[in-house]
């Protein structure tokens, strides 16, 4: 982390960037928030953690407005996001210094929270240059020890990779954290009969409260006006009408980000009613891989997306009835 | 079973303008019938039909929701068909995975020369439509109540 | 609100038996903007037509749906009649009460539910309507012909003829094209030359037509009435202004060993050359491959006989921009290469050639002054062989799928011309089919066979045997008398399959023309719209659309200049105003609908918008409505629903869906 601040102070000092983009102390030691900081000052308040999930991609889309140049730290995950958003030309590359920085996992605290620790004070463990292994958290009911990567979130689990798709500069190690099947939920669900799918999904998507966090989030989910908002589809509706709506809206958010969706995992981890809604992604990505050919939406910046392609010999619409 | 106790499925089919709905035409002018449960939407190209059309009709209740368009490589606007091809499958797969029957959506390409074609998958659509019943999963309930 | 006014026809009994139109009448009569509603026997009658401009006029109206026949019969008719009326065009839309209704069902309380229902979607439809106004591009009036065969050469006389401008690009030294090295030509066996040649004399001295050869076209863009092409003219290294054609340069040439492609590769040319004696223009161009002076630095004779002092080694390639209101293409054929048919043994005999190439030995300016004799060793043949079929009507991927067309005409004239020059000489011909279907063409295969003796076998042949002693053993198979055939022949000739010109894709693509998968140009119809390319203002002559002979080469070259003279001839465009529009607040500039666009519709531009207040510079999409179609492919690619179509819009089909699930 302080190579990081002290690289950013450099580039701040010599008229590199105007800015920076990361994550700063948030008011509980596992909530960092992305912030901007623009003196040496402001970076006293910079983290760098395992709790810096936030994916700041999204946020180079104003960054790009502003004058001059924008330092923005990128995980190698995030990196994927980046680049698919210069391919929408979302971003533009030449106002951002891509810092590329070190990963290795990134923590869920409601994995914590469900494994029975409360009243967190304090958690040790969580830095990026910690080789430990084990989160040593601080309770007001004790001390409590939790394995690093039983603490992941969902999507460290299912690493892309430890190396950035597009950087200026490197600063820290990164690991391949993967250690589950990537598609082994999807296979799950695939493998349950209508009725079974249907009940899981309806349990999952009555908890939606349409706060939009997933959208907000979504580096994909980048359109300055959302057809959710809208008058372009008689489809802007806040409360839920109907029991239809929430499907409405999770299907047609995962068809817009089809082919897009680098599958950052965001939209789970920002979800406050904890629906595992990269599922809905993920099968797109599955689909995408068996019908079209792998695909990894932000790999590169130029290929076309599989939904903006196609060849006169694809499956045809009835592969879904037929595969049952 | 009396014909008003009979199950009648709303139906909607999106036809391209160039090809099914020339085919639609030509049941017509060949007598070629098919349920009165089914109502053509004309648009330009198969290209033209957005998911949100589809969960649209579905929300407010209809039973099956099929697309015809021209036979791929025939496309009046060269390419229109294969991306519907591929937008219809991935959708189709999603609603397939949600657990929505997937007799409910179809895609069928008709040309303008196959009203017995056209006619046909018509009135197997409404047959698939009709042994899946009512459409509950995907519906309005304020509608259909 | 929109003020609607409905008109239910009866069509006679068509639609009035099976749907109570009064019925339909009463039901939507209370449906939302409907302020007029009426039956009529047959709405499309001029007295049906008069009720609808009366109620126009006097409710006022800003809407009408006609219940009726398909929009494919009557939609023009009644959005005529609107705009006679003073309504415009595009208010009007049609419920399709019969195709999709009366004529399908036998139920009349069901065919008439139904008549409402899509009475209903129509009128929801149509309260969302919006004026629409075709938009106008201007034409220049210049036509590009790409290719300077006969196809190109007619279709370029035809439209100079017209009063037009005309391009004319090729690629190769001089026009003339594939006809320009046929002996022959069927079924009438004048001579190719004397028919071609005055042909490309008139071309080149007509005042309107304008011939770049040496030249290919580079670049295309803008779209129909208004194309702005880059054509390159390749360095010649000769001065077109200063060279007299007397061919000095090309007599003391010392590099003579390069093959000659006018010659299909059986005889040599000079470095510096001209591809035939009546090349048009008769100016040489420097092969720089193959000549001394740009390999070695050292030579010049050209420059040095040049009385002219024509000889510009500096030359350079030259770009041309000039702007065209219509392209026609006519890039032509060649013949196939003949890699994967080795059972032939076309690379290791000599005495295997093509038809193309036997054209060059039966000429009378070709490398054996047009005498028949064996390319190894110059002997007279006495048995020869002709294999038809030989890439085309093939069935797996080694060949062409389609029929070549030509080819059993052809075989036929050679067949003919030996027997009739060289009596002596068995002609023996392996078919599948023999195919005239032409004027005059069976009285001539016929002729060949009755008259001639030439010796038709039915059969394909499986291999062809180069022996020791130089002569060539064919094994073929006699399907009528179900036989093995081992046949000793001197020369084998194998009736090659043609196919569109290799650059012809490059070309496609700039144009944004339609390929199929055979490389042939698409037609915008098949049967209606043979000549011109569903790409607006691109229009197609010869066999770059599909294999033809002459005369349906020249037939099919003045039909594409009609089109392109009916194009020309327009001071202005009217657009198809069903077409694409971005709502630039809305638009994210992410280029997806770009990406889909068939028609390279859709361009960006940077430029400043209002955005409640907000200020700034963006990329957004704007749509060249000359271009769009309206195929409606980027309004669903837009996951912003920034695109939309205009006459099919996402809100118009969404009342049409909720009007039919109500």
């Amino acid at each position: 982390m302080q190579e990081i601040i002290s690289r950013a102070k450099e580039l701040l000092e010599n008229g590199t960037v105007a800015r920076v983009l990361g994550w700063k102390i948030g008011d509980l030691p596992y909530n960092p928030e992305p912030a901007y900081f623009e003196t040496a000052k402001d970076l006293e308040n910079f983290v760098y953690n395992g709790f810096c999930g936030a994916n700041l991609s999204k946020y180079m889309i104003e960054a790009s407005k502003l004058e001059g140049k924008t330092m923005i730290c990128l995980k190698p995950c995030d990196s994927y996001s980046f680049n698919q958003l210069i391919k929408e030309h979302r971003v533009d590359r030449d106002k951002a210094y891509i810092v590329g920085v070190g990963c290795k996992g990134k923590l869920d605290i409601e994995k914590i929270k469900k494994a029975g620790i409360k009243g967190i004070e304090s958690i040790s463990g969580i830095e990026m240059t910690d080789a430990a292994d084990t989160l040593e958290i601080k309770t007001i009911y004790g001390d409590k020890t939790m394995s690093y990567a039983d603490a992941m979130l969902e999507r460290c689990h299912v690493c892309k990779g430890k190396d950035h798709v597009i950087y200026d500069e490197l600063i820290g190690e990164s690991k391949d954290t993967k250690d589950a099947e990537r598609f082994a939920e999807i296979e799950k669900i695939e493998a349950m009969s209508p009725e079974e799918k249907f009940e899981f999904f309806k349990a999952e998507l009555s908890k939606c409260i349409r706060c939009n966090a997933c959208r907000n989030v979504c580096p994909a989910c980048s359109c300055r006006k959302c057809v959710f908002d809208s008058n372009k589809f008689d489809s802007a509706q806040k409360a839920n009408v109907d029991s239809f709506e929430e499907k409405m809206f999770h299907i047609i958010r995962a068809f817009h980000v089809a082919g897009r969706c680098t599958d950052c995992g965001e939209c789970s981890r920002v979800c406050p009613q904890g629906i595992p809604l990269h599922l809905f992604n993920r099968k797109f990505i599955k689909d995408i891989n068996e019908l079209y050919g792998e695909y990894q939406a932000g790999a590169d910046a130029e290929s076309k997306g599989p939904l903006t392609d196609f060849t006169f010999d694809d499956a045809e619409p009835s592969v879904v009835a037929e595969r049952g | 079973m009396s014909v008003e106790n009979q199950f009648k499925p709303k139906i909607v089919a999106f036809c391209c303008n160039w090809c099914s709905y020339a085919g639609a035409d030509l049941a017509g002018s060949s007598r070629l019938t098919y349920p009165a449960d089914v109502k053509i939407i004309r648009v330009p190209c198969s290209c033209r039909v957005n998911p949100m059309f589809i969960l649209r009709a579905f929300e407010k209740g209809a039973d099956g929701v099929i697309i015809c368009g021209c036979h791929p490589g025939d496309c009046h606007y060269s390419t229109g068909n294969y991306y519907a091809r591929r937008r219809m499958t991935l959708l189709f797969s999603m609603l397939d995975y949600i657990g929505i029957e997937n007799g409910r959506t179809r895609v069928e390409w008709v040309s303008a020369a196959e009203g017995v074609k056209f006619s046909q998958t018509m009135n197997e659509f409404v047959d698939k439509i009709r042994s899946l019943g009512e459409n509950v999963r995907l519906g309005d309930l304020r509608c259909k109540k | 609100m929109q003020r609607v006014g409905v008109f239910v026809c009866h069509c006679g009994s068509n639609i009035a038996a099976t749907v109570d139109v009064k019925r339909v009448v009463e039901a939507i009569s209370n449906e939302p903007g409907v302020v007029h509603a009426e039956d009529y026997q047959y709405m499309c009658s001029e007295a049906g037509q008069a009720l609808i401009a009366k109620a126009i006029k006097e409710k006022a109206l800003t809407g009408i749906v006609v219940c009726s026949c398909s929009p494919r019969m009557h939609e023009a008719t009644f959005r005529k009649a609107a705009e006679r009326a003073g309504l415009n065009p595009y208010m009007v839309e049609i419920a399709n009460i019969r195709e999709h209704c009366s004529w399908i069902h036998k139920d009349i309380v069901e065919a008439t539910e139904k008549a409402v229902i899509l009475a209903r979607a129509a009128i929801a439809k149509v309260n969302l309507n919006t004026p629409l106004k075709p938009g106008e591009s201007r034409v220049t009036k210049r036509a590009l012909v790409i290719g300077g065969g006969i196809a190109g050469i007619q279709t370029a006389l035809d439209i100079a003829d017209a009063g037009y401008e005309v391009d004319i690009v090729e690629k190769t030294p001089s026009i003339g094209g594939r006809m320009s090295q046929l002996d022959k030509t069927f079924p009438t066996l004048d001579c190719s030359a004397c028919i071609l040649t005055p042909k490309m004399v008139e071309a080149a001295a007509h005042e309107k037509i304008n011939i770049y050869t040496y030249s290919e076209v580079d670049k295309v863009s803008g779209f129909v009435g208004d194309f702005t092409v880059d054509i390159r003219k390749k360095a010649r290294s000769v001065d077109m202004d200063k060279c007299t054609g007397c061919g000095v340069c090309q007599e003391k040439c010392p590099s003579k060993k390069a093959p000659s492609e006018f010659n299909r590769g059986l005889g040599t040319r000079s470095a510096i050359y001209t591809p035939f004696a009546q090349a048009i223009p008769n100016v040489p161009v420097i092969d720089r491959e193959n000549c001394i002076k740009f390999k070695t630095g050292k030579c010049g004779i050209c420059a040095k006989v040049c009385q002219a002092g024509a000889i510009d080694y500096e030359q350079k390639d030259e770009i041309i921009t000039e702007k065209y209101g219509a392209i026609v293409v006519a890039t032509g054929f060649d013949t196939i290469k003949l890699d994967n048919y080795d059972e032939y043994a076309y690379s290791q005999s000599k005495d295997v050639i093509t038809s193309l190439e036997l054209e060059r030995v039966m000429n009378a300016a070709g490398t054996t002054k047009g005498h028949l004799e064996r390319l190894s060793d110059g002997k007279a043949p006495k048995d020869i062989v002709f294999i038809q079929c030989v890439g085309s009507r093939c069935a797996d991927d080694r060949g062409k799928s389609y029929c070549s067309k030509i080819c059993c005409m052809y075989t036929a004239k050679h067949a003919m011309l030996i027997r009739d020059k060289y009596p002596d000489v068995n002609v023996t011909v392996f078919y599948i089919d023999v195919r005239t279907p032409g004027k005059n063409f069976d009285e001539f295969y016929r002729r060949a066979v009755e008259q001639y003796g030439v010796n038709y076998i039915k059969g394909q042949v499986g291999k062809v045997i180069p022996q020791p002693d130089g002569s060539l053993l064919v094994q073929g198979v006699d399907l009528l008398d179900n036989k093995q055939i081992l046949k000793q022949a001197d020369m084998v000739v194998l009736a090659t399959a043609i196919e569109p010109d290799p650059d012809v894709r490059k070309i496609a693509t700039m144009l944004t023309a339609s390929i199929d998968t055979n490389n042939f140009l698409t037609e915008a119809h098949a049967k209606l719209r043979p000549v011109e390319s569903p790409t607006a203002g691109i229009f197609l002559s010869g066999v770059c659309q599909g294999p033809k002979d002459i005369p349906e080469t020249v037939a099919q070259a003045g039909a594409a200049a009609v089109k392109a003279i009916g194009l020309l001839a327009k001071d202005k465009l009217l657009t198809n105003p069903c077409t694409a529009k971005a709502d630039e607040l809305l638009c994210n500039g992410c280029s997806a609908c770009a990406n889909v666009c068939p028609y390279g519709a859709i361009s960006y531009e940077v430029k400043e918008v209002n955005d409640h207040g907000i200020r700034e510079q963006r990329r957004v999409a704007v749509v060249n409505s000359a271009l769009c179609q309206g195929c409606g492919a980027c309004t669903v690619t837009c996951p912003s629903g920034a695109m939309d179509l205009q006459g099919f819009s996402n809100l118009q089909i969404i009342s049409e869906v909720d009007a039919i699930c109500q």
